[in-house]
C-alpha cells in the first residue's frame, strides 16, 4: 500500500493550524505515491475534530479516543497501531513541541527512517526531503532510500487544506497497556504575563544575542525610548535573565504584529520568526549579510549595531 | 544515583562561508558545546550538588577526537567522567538518522544503567530534535521533551514542558526517564580554572561501535545527503549601504514615514 497517514495536532480543545497543513502535505504525497490520504486524531473531542479534518482530498479520518489532552504515551501507541493496521508508506507528523514528543518513538517502534523539520518534500522514484541546518544558514536535501518513512513537517511552510470532503470517519480502537503509560499531564499554565504586553505594541525594538553583554542593553533601551517603541527580545536575552519572559518574541514567547519591528542583533531563527513575521515593516540590523532575518526583512543594514544604534538615537533624541 | 548526559560538539558557520560539494570547508567552521546540552549538563551537575546521596554524572558523546575539547568543558563544569564513541563508520556517515544516533547512545546507556538521562532539546547544527525521545523509547524508559523546569521526587520527575505560545504543560514522568532540556531552565556556569585543571585528569573512555557490540552497518541508514546549499534568498529587502551615519539617516526616513517618533 502507498497510503499516507498524517497525524493532527491539538491542544486545549482546538486543532492547531499545522493540522490542516499536514493534510496538504499528505494529499501531495499520497498523489505522488499513488495511495489514499488517511488522517488520524488521537485524544480530545475526536468527533468534532474529525468533522474539521474532513477537508477536500482526505479519504479517511481515524479517530482514537485517548483522554482529553495530548499524552505522548497514548499518541505514540495509537499512531504505531494505526501504522501497523494500514501499512502507510509515510507517517507524517507535526514538528511541534508535542510532535517532537512522540514522533521519534513512533519511528523507533516501527523501525522507520525519521526526518524531522521538513520544509519541502519531493517525490519521484523516492522521497527527497529539504531541511535546514546551522540555524537556517544552510539548506540540505536528504534522499530517503527506503519506505515506509516517518516525517515531521515544519509549520507554516505549506498552505492549509480547505473545503469539505467526504472522508469516511472511522473510530479506531487501541489497547494501550496501562503499564506503558509513564507520564501524566497535570495541567497547563500561561506564562509571560507582566507589566507590558508586547503583542499590543505599535512599534517594537527587539534585541538579540548580538548585544553580547547585559550592560549593553542600556543602549537599546535608550533607542526604544527615543523611538517611543516597546522593547522586546529574542530568547537568549530572556534565558540569560536580562529581560523578563513577557518580552520574548517567538514560538514559545509572544506573537507580535506591530507596524514596525526593528530586529537588532537577531539572526532570525525559525522559532523567533514565528513570533514576528506578521509585522507590517521588518527592519534588521545585523553584521552577518547571510543572517536569515534578511530573508523576511523589508529594510536592512549590514553593520555593527554598536555603530548604527548610537547614530539612530541621536537622530530621534 | 547515576545521571547520564548526552553532549554534542556542534559546528557553527562563519558569517562568510562557502559550500564545497556536500560540505563546508573546515576553515569556515567553529566548534562548541551544543547550547542545549550546556543547560542539560548544568541541570545534571546541580542535581548532584543538591542531593545528599552520591550522584555520579556521566557524559556521553558521539564525535571525533577533536570533540574531546568540548567534552572536557563538561568535565570542567562538574561531570565526573565521559564516554566518547567514534570509529571509521561514524566518520564516514554524511548524515545520521536521529534514531541511529539514539541506537549508539542507547548501547552506552545500557552499559551505564542510569537512573536519569538528560539530553538537549536539539543540536544547534543538525537540528533534528529527536534523539532524546528516540533514546528513551529504545531504553524502554519514560520521557518528556522540551523541559524548562525539573524537580525530582521519589521515583518521579515533575517537569514543565514548554509548549508554543507561552503555555507550559505540567507533567509527571516515572523514573528512570529521559528528559530533553530546554535553554533557560537554569544558568549554566562557566568552567573555573580549577575545574578545567581537574577535568584533564578525569576519565574519558573511547569506544568503537564494535566495542559496544553494535554492527558498523547500523550507520548505513536510509538517509543520504544529496544536496547542500545556501538557501535562495527570497529577500526583497532594501539594504542601506554606507557609513553608519548614512545608513542611520536612511533608516530614520523609513521610520518617520511609518509614523515612528511622531508626537
Ligand atoms: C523549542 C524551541 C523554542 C524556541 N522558542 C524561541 C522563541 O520563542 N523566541 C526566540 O527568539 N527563540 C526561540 N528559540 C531559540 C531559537 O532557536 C534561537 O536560538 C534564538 O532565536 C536565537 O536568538 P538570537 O537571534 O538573538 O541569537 P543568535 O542566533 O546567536 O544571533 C545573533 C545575531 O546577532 C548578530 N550579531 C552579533 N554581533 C553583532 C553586532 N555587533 N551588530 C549586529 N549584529 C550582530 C549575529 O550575526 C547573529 O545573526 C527556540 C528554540 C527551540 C528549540
Amino acid at each position: 500500500m502507498s497510503d499516507v497517514l498524517v497525524v493532527a495536532d491539538h491542544r486545549r480543545g482546538e486543532l492547531r493550524p499545522v493540522s490542516y497543513e499536514l493534510l496538504t502535505v499528505g494529499r501531495e504525497l499520497a498523489d505522488a505515491m499513488g495511495g489514499d490520504l488517511r488522517a488520524a486524531v488521537v485524544g480530545g473531542d475526536v468527533e468534532r475534530f474529525a468533522e474539521k479534518l474532513d477537508c477536500e482530498g482526505v479519504d479517511a479520518v481515524h479517530t482514537v479516543a485517548g483522554g482529553e489532552e495530548f499524552n505522548h504515551d497514548v499518541t505514540a501507541a495509537a499512531v504505531t497501531a494505526l501504522a501497523d493496521a494500514f501499512d502507510p508508506a509515510a507517517v507524517v507528523m507535526p514538528n511541534s513541541v508535542n510532535g517532537l514528543d512522540y514522533a521519534p518513538a513512533v519511528a523507533t517502534r516501527l523501525s522507520l527512517p525519521l526526518v524531522t523539520d521538513a520544509v519541502a518534500l519531493d517525490y519521484e522514484d523516492g522521497l527527497t526531503v529539504t531541511r535546514e541546518m546551522y540555524g537556517s544558514k544552510v539548506e540540505t536535501v536528504i534522499d530517503v532510500t527506503s519506505e515506509p518513512v516517518a516525517l515531521t513537517i515544519r509549520g507554516g511552510e505549506w498552505p492549509a487544506a480547505e473545503g469539505v470532503g467526504d472522508a469516511a470517519v472511522e473510530p479506531f480502537d487501541v489497547d494501550v497497556d496501562e503499564s506503558s503509560i509513564r507520564s501524566t499531564v497535570r495541567g497547563f499554565e500561561e506564562v509571560g504575563a507582566g507589566d507590558v504586553d508586547i503583542s499590543e505594541a505599535e512599534f517594537v525594538v527587539s534585541v538579540g544575542r548580538g548585544i553580547e553583554e547585559e550592560e549593553n542593553l542600556d543602549l537599546i533601551e535608550e533607542l526604544a525610548e527615543a523611538l517611543d517603541a516597546t522593547l522586546a527580545a529574542s530568547r537568549p536575552i530572556v534565558d540569560n535573565g536580562w529581560l523578563p519572559k513577557n518580552r520574548q518574541v517567538g514560538q514559545s514567547g509572544k506573537v507580535v504584529t506591530p507596524k514596525v519591528y526593528l530586529a537588532i542583533g537577531i539572526s532570525g531563527a525559525v522559532q523567533h520568526v514565528a513570533g514576528m513575521k506578521g509585522a507590517d515593516t521588518i527592519i534588521a540590523i545585523n553584521t552577518d549579510p547571510d543572517a536569515p532575518i534578511f530573508d523576511i526583512a523589508d529594510y536592512g543594514i549590514v553593520d555593527d549595531l554598536f555603530d548604527v544604534v548610537p547614530e539612530l538615537i541621536e537622530r530621534f533624541d | 544515583m547515576k545521571i547520564l548526559v548526552t553532549v554534542k560538539e556542534v559546528a557553527e558557520v562563519a558569517d562568510d562561508f562557502e559550500i564545497e560539494g556536500l560540505s563546508i570547508p573546515e576553515t569556515y567552521l567553529e566548534y562548541d558545546l551544543n547550547e542545549w546540552d550546556d543547560y542539560a549538563v548544568e541541570a545534571a551537575v546541580r542535581i548532584a550538588e543538591d542531593r545528599d546521596e552520591d550522584v555520579e554524572v556521566v557524559a556521553v558523546t558521539i564525535g571525533p577526537e577533536r570533540s574531546e575539547e568540548t567534552v572536557r568543558m563538561a568535565l570542567a563544569k562538574g561531570v565526573d567522567r565521559a564516554v566518547r564513541v567514534w570509529d571509521d563508520a561514524l566518520a564516514e556517515a554524511d548524515v545520521l538518522d536521529p534514531t541511529t544516533t539514539a541506537r549508539v547512545l542507547a548501547a552506552v546507556a545500557e552499559a551505564e544503567d542510569p537512573d536519569l538521562v538528560l539530553s538537549g532539546v536539539q543540536a544547534a547544527d543538525t537540528g533534528f530534535g529527536a534523539t532524546g525521545v528516540a533514546l528513551a523509547d529504545l531504553l524502554d524508559m519514560g520521557w518528556a521533551a522540551v523541559v524548562n523546569d525539573l524537580e525530582l521526587t521519589d521515583g518521579e520527575a515533575s517537569v514543565r514542558r514548554e509548549l508554543e505560545g507561552g503555555v507550559e504543560e505540567l507533567t509527571t514522568v516515572d523514573l528512570p526517564a529521559v528528559l530533553t532540556i530546554q535553554t533557560g531552565i537554569n544558568e549554566p556556569r562557566y568552567a573555573s580554572l580549577r575545574g578545567i585543571r581537574r577535568a584533564q585528569r578525569k576519565e574519558l573512555a573511547v569506544h568503537t561501535l564494535a566495542d559496544l557490540d553494535l554492527d558498523p552497518g547500523l550507520v548505513d541508514d536510509d538517509l543520504t545527503l544529496a544536496g547542500m546549499s545556501k538557501p535562495e534568498s527570497e529577500s526583497d529587502a532594501t539594504v542601506f549601504e554606507g557609513s553608519a551615519e548614512e545608513t542611520a539617516a536612511e533608516l530614520e526616513t523609513v521610520l518617520r514615514d511609518a509614523g515612528v517618533g511622531a508626537e
